[in-house]
């Protein structure tokens, strides 16, 4: 493709410039942060949505499945935000702290921001630090830049986020929860920063809930672990409307710092998760986990890329994949190993199970290494539901729909139970079921 | 209770035929044993009864308590009181042993319209069940199968049937890589499970197991038929002379 030809909009990308032209004179930020938005929508200008041709959207044609963009959504209704955050149930019982953005803006009505401050952990409203000085800081996403054309389309468009920093060796005891809330239709656009000190612990929940009537959701979070840190950060992807769920996360790990993450879709319509994850200090571990459930004519996206920039790092990355109807699956992973990032240690498998005869699973692990002293490993099964497993549970009494649903949550459990945190996943079979169910 | 009429099955995928006419009939409280040489059609005449889809019937008819039982999925045949135990029982990771317990014998309740049992109900059982067969408590804790011995397995399948309580229990090769300690353990379960209500079917190679299992008719199945029936003396001919005779008989 030549870039220098000026290309045909679609209806989406003239309606997003529209969006755009609307919408600039209500966005918070510096000269600076205007700046990095005109950018981004030039960008868009220039190279349109990301679509099939470009290599890391080859499976997941942005352009061609967004058929018109919807304007941003508009203020949020805090009466029925405050409903909306009682009804939903993501994890049951657990004991959280919350944070509430809703229609892409944080609502310190709905946090829990001093029993927070009480442990340790401070909130801006990204709005704030967006007008200060150093507010172009939070929309540059370290390494990715603005290559990423779902990364451009939320520094355009982001309408607010938070900024979460956790204090040096603080270990909050509860799991704080990052919840968005859509309480009208319009696209929602967020960006949120966390910064987890030095030898502090965190564990992030990030759920999303409402219906945004199509306009996409995109949202991404800047993840800061310093040295000797820890953050499990657990993403729930699901709701059935039109939209598109566009989600990345970049992170930068210190030194023994470790990093986790459960990446888990179930039922969008059209989603990818992207991650990229960067280690900037020896002797620290990443592990990844991806669990995704696709039906009917969904498409689910799990991109990853580990870079390995410094020696003696162990990452693990496992994703599991259900998919019955039509729908298409995507798993795209790639570990980085600089020439002087010895002893490295990155183990990728990739497996998935399809349900139906018409289903389809792309799987792309890659491997790019340039040290000679490292382990390195990558895996990619499809398969079917296996006869003889079912055969033995019917033999025993058991229905076949239910003797699938078992087989379906033993194949996703490896994956969800060494990410552990079983207090946070406890609830996630009851997902899985009510997807079976319901898809 | 079980009546085997002319029946004929053959492997779905190539057509080959393995049972050829097979006629046989269990009353309730009787403890049948088939016996015959490798090929001769033992196993498919399990899986055949426990409703494996691999085999297509022919000809023939198979009606358990009266009812045509042919025309039944696998989970209805074992509601109705069909239960196999495994040659080869199956291992399935993710599937916690006591998870599996309990949705299996609350889907059979179900079936037949009877309440759910309660948590502490449920664990009584299983724990006096598995008190009886030498299985530990570490072992219902893992998933179902894995990384059990062979002789735990068989233990596990005994465990299985005396929990679902079948009207017919089919034990197919359960003396197979079984050790004497291992062997007398699992026939002490079946035999404590031998009713006046309830009958077995019993397929073995060896006639060893019914030293232990004493029938009250032993069958010989050879080429896809039951070419001879007797009382227990059989299977100790059988054991004397080998299954030369009747290999040629059938052919």
């Amino acid at each position: 493709m030549n870039a220098s030809m000026p290309i045909r909009h679609t209806q989406a990308e003239s309606d997003l410039f529209d969006r755009y032209d609307k919408a600039k004179s209500s966005f918070a930020g510096s000269v600076a942060v205007t700046a990095l938005r005109e950018a981004a929508v030039d960008q868009i200008r220039d190279h349109g949505l990301p679509h099939r041709r470009v290599e890391e959207y080859k499976y997941t044609d942005l352009r061609a499945f967004l058929k018109a963009a919807s304007p941003l959504s508009a203020a949020a209704d805090l009466v029925a935000a405050k409903n909306l955050l009682a009804e939903q149930n993501s994890y049951g019982d657990l004991e959280r702290h919350r944070i509430v953005v809703a229609n892409g803006v944080y609502v310190a009505e709905l946090s829990d921001s001093d029993a927070l401050a009480a442990e340790g952990v401070k909130i801006q409203d990204l709005n704030d630090v967006l007008e200060g000085e150093n507010g172009s800081q939070y929309l540059t996403a370290p390494k990715s830049g603005l290559s990423d054309g779902v990364l451009a389309l939320n520094t355009a468009f982001v309408q607010g986020g938070v900024v979460l920093e956790v204090a040096d060796g603080a270990d909050v005891s509860k799991p704080v929860e990052l919840v968005h809330i859509a309480t009208s239709s319009g696209a929602q656009v967020t960006r949120n920063q966390v910064r987890v000190g030095a030898g502090a612990r965190l564990r992030l929940l990030e759920t999303f809930t409402g219906e945004t009537g199509g306009g996409e959701i995109n949202s991404v979070f800047d993840y800061h672990v310093a040295d000797k840190a820890y953050l499990a950060a657990t993403r729930l992807i699901v709701g059935k409307d039109e939209a598109a769920r566009l989600f990345t996360s970049v992170t930068t790990i210190g030194a023994e710092a470790e990093f986790k993450s459960l990446g888990f879709m179930a039922g969008p319509r059209f989603a990818r998760n992207q991650q990229f994850v960067n280690f900037t200090g020896e002797n620290s571990e990443a592990k990844i986990y991806g669990v995704t459930m696709a039906g009917g004519d969904d498409l689910a996206d799990q991109t990853l890329i580990v870079d390995h920039a410094v020696p003696h790092c162990n990452s693990r990355e496992f994703f599991k994949t259900v998919l019955d109807g039509r729908a298409k699956g995507i798993y795209q992973g790639r570990i980085n190993v600089a020439q002087h990032a010895q002893k490295t240690d990155g183990e990728m498998m990739t497996q998935a199970l399809l349900l139906s005869e018409d289903a389809e699973m792309a799987n792309k692990p890659e491997l790019e290494i340039f040290a000679d002293d490292v382990i390195c490993a990558h895996g990619a099964t499809s398969g079917q539901i296996d006869e003889d497993l079912l055969f033995y549970l019917r033999a025993r009494g058991i229905p076949e729909a239910e003797a699938k649903t078992l087989l379906v949550l033993a194949f996703l459990s490896e994956a969800i139970e060494e990410y552990g945190e079983d207090d946070v996943t406890e609830g996630l079979e009851e997902r899985v079921r009510d997807w079976l169910a319901g898809h | 209770m079980l009546e085997i009429k002319n029946l004929h099955a053959r492997i779905a995928e190539d057509e080959t035929e393995i049972l050829r006419g097979v006629d046989l009939t269990v009353n309730a409280g009787e403890v049948h044993a088939i016996m015959g040489p490798n090929g001769s059609g033992k196993s498919t005449l399990s899986y055949v009864l426990a409703g494996k889809d691999d085999y297509e019937i022919t000809e023939g008819e198979v009606l358990f308590n009266g009812e045509n039982m042919l025309e039944m999925d696998p989970d209805e045949r074992a509601a109705a009181g069909m239960f196999l135990a495994f040659q080869y029982p199956i291992e399935i990771p993710g599937v916690a042993t006591m998870e599996f317990l309990k949705t299996a014998m609350n889907a059979q309740r179900k079936a037949r319209g009877e309440d759910a049992l309660s948590i502490p109900d449920f664990m009584r059982r299983v724990k006096a069940a598995a008190a009886h067969l030498n299985v530990s408590m570490d072992m219902l804790k893992r998933p179902l199968n894995v990384g059990f011995s062979g002789g735990e397995k068989k233990r596990a399948e005994i465990l299985q049937m005396s929990l679902l309580e079948p009207k017919l229990c089919v034990l197919d090769e359960t003396d197979s890589g079984l050790d004497i300690d291992a062997l007398r353990v699992v026939s002490e379960g079946v035999n404590k499970l031998r009713a006046p209500d309830r009958a077995m079917v019993v397929i073995t190679h060896y006639q060893r197991l019914l030293d232990h299992i004493v029938p009250d008719v032993v069958h010989v199945l050879s080429k896809g038929k039951i070419v001879k029936s007797g009382n227990k003396d059989l299977a100790l001919e059988l054991e004397k002379n080998g299954y030369a005779d009747y290999v040629d008989t059938a052919a």
